[in-house]
């Protein structure tokens, strides 16, 4: 029998980025929080320094911070007329686990996700007419703007130490940033990173293709920075070693180092490691939850968490999936389009081109995330017109080096042997005199495209995985060549002594890594019948529940997500200290 | 060759630590792989001279296998010193220790499957569904080997550490292409997909693993190891090479 624990005011699913904004923002407002975290407390003093840290075998190949498939994964198929089957080791994307969560391994790339995405629908059938989105593009506006978020966008880049620099202050263009961004209050907490030699040839490239280069903006600390809770960043050394990798240097905004360590150090926080949420609890009525069940996967013991408000704060796929397995809201069908739960997951798309410059010296292994240089002048530039070419979303297009690391990177030119002393002369000439240019791409949201539990495959504790369900469509096709041509159009212009163009990705496969921005699931939006959560995240089904994270996302951006998660989980907070706790209910009529 | 050897030592040293090799230890000394399976390296591949001696008159590498069987041994070292042949970038693929690399990977929770979803039931699925056989990484390498022996006696008449250098070619250019198909076996290009995968990493993942001997996979490209404080590398080096000792985990422990 499961053991019973004392009723506290908060239960937080998951102690990543959102479960740590969470946990210090909810214990400061007073409330006894609990955090079950199902792996274990990592730290940088222990876990990530060096020289040890430096393994590309073990955290890269072996995916050493990130969950492990053989106690749970999904099933995946692209679509409902296939078979589902497990996906038996990580690969196109790499959920993190332990404290600090994806937080911990991710590059630092931080966005600010515009009404472009927010009014995604209105935007659109505004333009070029309600017949331009396809009947089977399941988009719909969020329910929330940008200039709501803004002020959290702000908070989450002074907390995590993002560099960049900005391109529109109130509405004033400035030189050298992104000049299609949204108005920001101010500019970044710190100057953009050193561009390294690929960045600067594509920048040069992109201006004298009409282009509006800018650094791209990143939590890694250009210079060594204090952030406004106190917490304290080392400045980045461009170790080469950045995503798959904890930062030894603490130059990497991570939750580990910022808001986990505040909360830990308020009794009214308590942490349990090694605690496995199985089930969300409901009452009776069904509209309020009670708390979750989990267990201590050190021993099998299972127990039971009572609380006055659940946090869903795990990675995307898994808060989606929690809610599958309680049994809260009503599932999604792909064939009578009803219900909720599991609707428009999303991922993103991808092309791009490798150069080979005779003579140059790129070091690629000098590099952080936050070297690279992106226009956007395909994304937020809303006078690009994708009517002449018949694609809703936009992409964007950059260079630079995040890492280069050798086990995974031996750039060499097509039709070069795969052994032997030619590839070794080969791979010898060019992994120092190699760049590559790429674009990243929206995926909007299509009706086939979801989640739902597999009929077939069970995890470790005997519950069916999720079942994931997607490919990329003809809209993402249309996008995506146009990315292609952009790029070798680029890449062209540079004279490159040879290279690799880009060429459209058609279909997903799960083998190779691709992105770990997978979106959606319970998506926000205005009514309970097009939505799984309100615009502050609520259950509509369960007013004490709230589910944080990319899960919430209605279609998926160009950018990467991490921005709009980590302001979403400060409105959160805000929204239940100020407004919640004062009048405990539905924060918008259904 | 003086440091070579020590670091096999070091390494052997290291190995009995921990328990599968500590019971190979303490076995009496398995036959070396070369006399009872003339070592392929031999037709074309004189002695590691880049290195300035010969190679020993015994190969210390048999004491240091911990999964693969004898014939498994001939076949990892044929053809990682196939696909790493000795020139003056670096030593052959069994002198910077890929099988050894190999055979402790195996050997190791990867090998084993530490990670990987094994819970029936067995489908093929298409390629987008990514790995589905019911193979741990150890047993597709055994599996695999053995398929690629048989097929290898079928077509040359001898097994795949004994065939010609060309025929050798000839026999994984056609697995990496799909051509070469097993009877009864695992599916040829998925072996491939992992051996193929573990040469790279017996090459160029850090030496602490027992390849990339002397850091000699990261000479070839310049990378330079573990230690990068690039803080003021970023505008000192643009453009220009770095150059700088290549330093791995066991050099600065």
């Amino acid at each position: 029998m499961a053991t019973k624990m004392k009723e506290v005011d908060v239960v937080i699913v998951g102690l990543g980025w959102t479960g740590g904004i969470l946990a210090k923002e909810l214990t400061e407002a007073g409330l006894k929080v609990v955090a079950l975290e199902r792996g274990g407390m990592r730290s940088t003093a222990n876990d990530y320094s060096v020289p040890q840290v430096r393994d590309e075998l073990r955290y890269v190949q072996r995916h050493d911070l990130m969950q492990n498939t053989a106690k749970d994964t999904l099933t995946i198929r692209n679509n409902p007329s296939q078979e589902a089957l497990p996906m038996r080791r990580l690969g196109s994307f790499l959920p993190g686990e332990a404290v600090g969560g994806a937080g911990v391994h991710w590059s630092g790339h931080t966005w600010r996700w515009t009404d472009m995405e927010f009014k995604v629908r209105s935007l659109y059938e505004q333009r070029y007419g309600k017949n331009y989105i396809p009947a089977d593009m399941t988009i719909q506006d969020w329910g929330i703007t940008y200039a709501e978020l803004e002020p959290y966008y702000d908070k989450f880049e002074y907390m995590a130490g993002v560099s960049g620099k900005a391109g529109n202050i109130r509405g004033r263009i400035q030189s050298g940033g992104n000049p299609f961004e949204a108005p920001r209050a101010r500019d970044y907490p710190l100057p953009p990173l050193t561009t390294v030699l690929a960045s600067h040839m594509f920048s040069e490239a992109a201006k004298n293709h009409g282009y509006h280069p800018f650094p791209r903006p990143s939590a890694n600390a250009s210079r060594a920075y204090t952030n406004p809770d106190g917490a304290r960043f080392g400045a980045c050394q461009y170790c080469g070693f950045c995503a798959r990798f904890g930062c030894e240097a603490n130059a990497k905004g991570s939750p580990h180092i910022t808001v986990i360590p505040i909360a830990m150090r308020n009794p009214n926080f308590e942490l349990r490691t090694h605690a496995w949420v199985t089930k969300v609890l409901k009452d009776a009525s069904g509209k309020r939850v009670t708390g979750v069940s989990y267990t201590n996967v050190l021993n099998g013991e299972e127990f039971e968490q009572p609380a006055a408000i659940v946090l869903l704060c795990a990675y995307a796929i898994n808060n989606v999936h929690l809610m599958l397995l309680s049994d809260i809201g009503q599932p999604y069908d792909p064939v009578s389009q009803q219900g909720v739960i599991g609707k428009n997951y999303c991922y993103q798309t991808g092309a791009g081109a490798n150069l080979f410059f005779e003579g140059r010296n790129f070091n690629p292994f000098i590099s952080a995330g936050g070297t690279n240089v992106s226009i956007d002048d395909f994304n937020l530039n809303w006078d690009f017109d994708r009517g002449n070419h018949g694609f809703v979303g936009g992409y964007t297009i950059g260079s630079g080096f995040n890492s280069a690391l050798p086990i995974g990177y031996r750039p060499v030119p097509r039709g070069t042997p795969s052994w032997g002393k030619e590839w070794k002369a080969a791979t010898a000439k060019w992994y120092q005199t190699a760049m590559n240019i790429g674009s990243s791409g929206s995926v909007m949201a299509n009706r086939y495209n979801y989640y739902d539990l597999d009929p077939t495959y069970r995890n470790a504790f005997g519950q069916p995985l999720m079942r994931m369900t997607f490919d990329y469509t003809e809209n993402e096709n249309k996008m995506g060549r146009h990315a292609a041509e952009m790029v070798n159009d680029i890449a062209k212009s540079m004279n490159p002594t040879t290279f690799t163009p880009a060429s459209v990705r058609t279909s997903w496969s799960v083998v190779p890594y691709q992105s770990t921005h997978n979106t959606g699931g319970t998506i926000m939006g205005t009514n309970p019948r097009n939505s799984a959560v309100n615009k502050y995240l609520q259950s509509w089904d369960c007013h004490n529940l709230f589910l944080i994270g990319a899960n919430v996302f209605v279609h998926n951006a160009s950018y990467n997500p991490t921005g709009p998660v980590g302001a979403l989980a400060y409105w959160t907070a805000d929204a239940i200290r100020n407004r919640y706790l004062k009048n405990p209910g539905p924060l918008v009529p259904a | 060759m003086k440091n070579d050897v020590f670091d096999r030592r070091t390494f052997l040293k290291g190995a009995v630590a921990g328990s599968a090799a500590a019971v190979i230890g303490a076995l009496p000394q398995p036959v070396p792989a070369q006399q009872d399976a003339p070592a392929p390296a031999q037709q074309d591949v004189p002695a590691p001279t880049q290195q300035g001696a010969p190679a020993p008159a015994q190969s210390p590498t048999s004491a240091t296998y911990a999964y693969l069987n004898l014939a498994e041994q001939a076949f990892v070292e044929a053809l990682v010193d196939h696909m790493v042949p000795a020139d003056a970038l670096s030593p052959k693929g069994t002198d910077i220790g890929i099988n050894i690399y190999i055979d402790h990977a195996l050997a190791g929770g990867w090998g084993k499957g530490e990670r990987l979803y094994m819970q029936g039931p067995w489908k093929p699925g298409v390629p987008n569904q990514g790995y589905q056989l019911p193979l741990t990484p150890a047993e597709l390498y055994r599996a695999g080997i053995a398929a690629a022996n048989a097929f290898c006696v079928k077509t040359y008449g001898k097994s795949f550490d004994k065939i010609a250098e060309s025929q050798r070619e000839e026999f994984l250019l056609g697995l990496q292409a799909g051509k070469v198909t097993f009877e009864n076996g695992p599916p040829a290009r998925v072996f491939f997909t992992t051996m193929y995968q573990t040469v790279m990493e017996g090459m160029f993942s850090d030496p602490i693993y027992g390849g990339n001997r002397n850091k000699a996979g990261w000479k070839i490209i310049g990378f330079p190891g573990v230690i990068a404080v690039h803080y003021q590398n970023v505008e000192k080096f643009r453009d220009k090479k770095y150059i700088a000792d290549t330093l791995s985990i066991a050099d600065v422990s």
